[in-house]
């Protein structure tokens, strides 16, 4: 599905993913690790299409096609998502309104009409029930004044109303209390198949006992340096990165 | 013969076709001598230090458009909110169009400058009110100079209007290019509310130069909403001069949409004469190409415990301009004053420019003013995070606008001009949303 081959990408000139490798096949769920600064974020934005940062060497491949001439939007259309960090407060544009436009631009996209009416509300007051999300909370501006948690919470209800193939959850745990993790975590696992994919970055391996990775890689300095099963990323949790950097550096 | 010299001697003209033994008059002739003596603003003025009235007093205008041509609602239809019912007041080239129009005498009156100017049971209220609330400088009194026609609003006491009033003044181009000097006049009696909308319309690309006076008088507890949809051509430029009077209690409220245009000067000056006044300014300007807009404010604050809001949201792009300068004046006898004022662009082009220039003369000690502006580009993160779920660069722009408007549109109390302006919006961006915000 997604195929990295000897990506390198620098944002304002300077060199941040160094020769990234990476296959993620369709029914997978991979987890990359790694210290802060090492380009975990940068990674899922150039797999997103973040335009600031420019590919100058390698190359991405979705679904067999080279997608690194494709506007952000339109990889999304292709089916990639990319569950944000700090997602975005966009006053004035109620959470309803924005999964509405999102959904119908895809749709556009595709030669496709517009979703009914009732079906998206149908579809909306499911998927709301699937995270745990209350029915007041749609008609509030986008991420303005949501905690922490709200916004995670958000950010996967977008991803379920979207159904993409693959799912970049960048830092989905950052800020979630316990529960809002259960709920975020269960959501995900509900929303994979065999057809879909998710991959999973993250600095502590709280989130992967509940989503449970097939693959962890450990990202630093711009490559992956070390892939392994789920395992590794207990090891990491007991570890820390020290060891891996010593190993790297040796 | 320059503008100047034109209208001077055009007035000569316009002296034959009015009655010149009347009080009206009277403020004709000083008004004349006040704008013969300063001319038109320069750049040396302080107030227009950003404005250039030269390209557009150039051109030379027609200064007496000829009779209007006939113009069927049909084809104008689309410049009027016209999904609601409303009082409509329809200039064309100056001249009252009763075929479009819809006044009334029916427990107030909804008519014409023209009709209020001569006939005798007008004649109070414009002694009392008429040139009261409108400063002397040179524009205003060119205005009032030539002062014939415009619409005439007076709602007594008491008095819930419930249909809102539109004032739409269409030019038709008859000429190469036309000057209009429409003069309206608003006072609203005690306890009454009234909703009016106003817009200036160029039905052709011939270059057209308005110069307006309206004057609204909000007596005791009286609640005015005024819109302004500035969306004209650009060929069309339009000065506005629009001066309010508060008194005590009343909440008074304009709201000025600028999309288009080659010039728009506003010049928005507020008098709050009463204790616990409100009054609100609030606009939205999103221009690009060559365009121009300036929004002068003024609120003075006179009597204690009263209240400003001001909030100007501005979206400037390719090589437009705008400028930004919002006077706020608290007397020393006005304690307790709350004034706010918020002036927040969006740059889009690396040549767009916007001045802003706020100004606060405060003499009294226990007050609470505020005043910000910013200047920034679209957030680029912002758009990356709406285009990630699939929305396109150019939707998710217009977007990421409307939500900068927000809170301007927001407080449009009529629901169908607020979708009328989010549809203007959404048209000058090339977008279709598919909601309404």
């Amino acid at each position: 599905m997604l195929k990295i081959d000897n990506l390198h990408a620098s944002v304002e000139d300077k060199s941040i993913l160094k020769g990234i490798n990476l296959e993620v096949k369709p029914g997978e769920v991979h987890a990359i690790m790694g210290p802060n600064g090492s380009g975990k974020s940068t990674l899922a934005s150039v797999i997103a299409g973040k335009e600031e940062y420019e590919v100058t060497k390698g190359n991405i491949t979705f679904d067999g096609e080279d997608i690194e001439e494709l506007a952000a939007e339109e990889r999304a259309h292709k089916g990639i998502f990319l569950s944000f960090q700090y997602p975005i407060e966009i006053p004035g544009v109620s959470v309803t309104n924005f999964i509405k436009t999102a959904i119908n631009e895809s749709r556009k996209a595709k030669g496709l009409e517009d979703m009914p009416a009732k079906d998206m509300l149908k579809l909306i007051r499911e998927k709301a029930d699937l995270l745990e999300i209350d029915r007041k909370f749609l008609s509030r501006s986008l991420n303005e004044g949501f905690s922490g948690g709200e916004k995670k919470r958000n950010e996967i209800f977008q991803m379920a109303m979207l159904d993409p193939k693959l799912a970049i959850l960048d830092e989905t745990d950052s800020g979630l209390d316990i529960d809002a993790l259960r709920i975020v975590a269960n959501g995900v696992n509900k929303l994979k198949n065999k057809d879909n994919a998710v991959v999973v970055i993250t600095h502590y391996q709280r989130l992967l006992d509940y989503i449970v990775p097939d693959f962890v890689h450990v990202l630093y300095n711009g490559r992956i340096v070390k892939s392994g099963g789920k395992e590794l990323a207990h090891e990491l949790e007991e570890k820390g990165y020290d060891w891996i950097k010593e190993e790297v550096n040796a | 013969m320059d503008l100047k010299e034109k209208l001077l001697s055009s007035y000569l003209v316009f002296e034959d076709h009015v009655d010149m033994d009347t009080h009206i008059h009277n403020l004709r002739n000083d008004a004349i001598k006040i704008f013969e003596e300063k001319g038109f603003p320069t750049k040396k003025e302080e107030d227009w230090k950003y404005t250039s009235l030269n390209k557009i007093l150039k051109e030379d205008y027609s200064v007496f458009p000829k009779q209007e041509n006939a113009i069927e609602y049909n084809d104008v239809k689309k410049y009027f909110i016209h999904d609601i019912d409303s009082y409509k007041i329809v200039f064309i080239d100056g001249k009252y169009s009763s075929h479009l129009s819809q006044t009334t005498h029916d427990g107030m009156d909804i008519c014409l400058m023209s009709a209020a100017f001569t006939k005798p049971k007008y004649r109070l209220v414009i002694e009392n009110y008429f040139n009261k609330a409108a400063s002397k400088d040179s524009l205003s009194s060119l205005n009032t100079a030539f002062s014939s026609e415009g619409a005439y609003i007076h709602i007594p006491k008491n008095k819930l209007v419930e249909k809102p009033i539109q004032i739409i003044h269409f030019s038709t181009g008859n000429e190469a290019a036309t000057m209009l000097q429409p003069r309206n006049l608003v006072v609203v009696d005690e306890n009454s509310h009234v909703q009016i909308i106003e817009r200036h319309q160029s039905l052709t690309s011939n270059a057209v130069l308005t110069n307006s006076v309206t004057e609204i008088f909000a007596n005791k507890r009286a609640i005015v909403d005024y819109y302004k949809i500035q969306n004209d051509n650009s060929n069309a430029s339009l000065i506005d001069n629009t001066f309010i009077k508060q008194k005590q209690e009343s909440v008074a409220s304009v709201h000025t949409f600028s999309f288009g245009g080659k010039l728009t000067r506003n010049n928005l000056n507020f008098y709050q004469e009463g204790e616990r006044i409100d009054s609100t300014l609030k606009g939205v300007t999103i221009i690009g190409d060559n365009q121009h807009v300036d929004h002068n404010t003024l609120v003075h604050h006179i009597e204690p415990n009263c209240e400003s809001h001001q909030d100007y949201k501005g979206i400037f792009d390719e090589n437009s301009t705008g400028v930004f300068n919002g006077k706020v004046v608290v007397e020393k006898e006005a304690q307790k004053t709350n004034a706010f004022q918020a002036n927040n662009n969006i740059l889009i082009s690396d040549k767009a420019t916007i001045n802003t220039k706020p100004q606060l003369e405060i003499f009294a000690d226990d007050v609470k003013c505020s005043h910000g502006c910013t200047i920034g580009q679209l957030d680029e993160s912002a758009l990356f995070y709406m285009q990630s779920r699939g929305i396109p660069k150019k939707e998710a722009k217009a977007l990421l606008m409307y939500a900068f408007s927000n809170n301007v549109l927001n407080s449009v109390k009529i629901p169908e001009m607020k979708q009328r302006i989010t549809k203007i919006i959404a048209n000058k961006l090339g977008v279709n949303l598919g909601f309404d915000l």
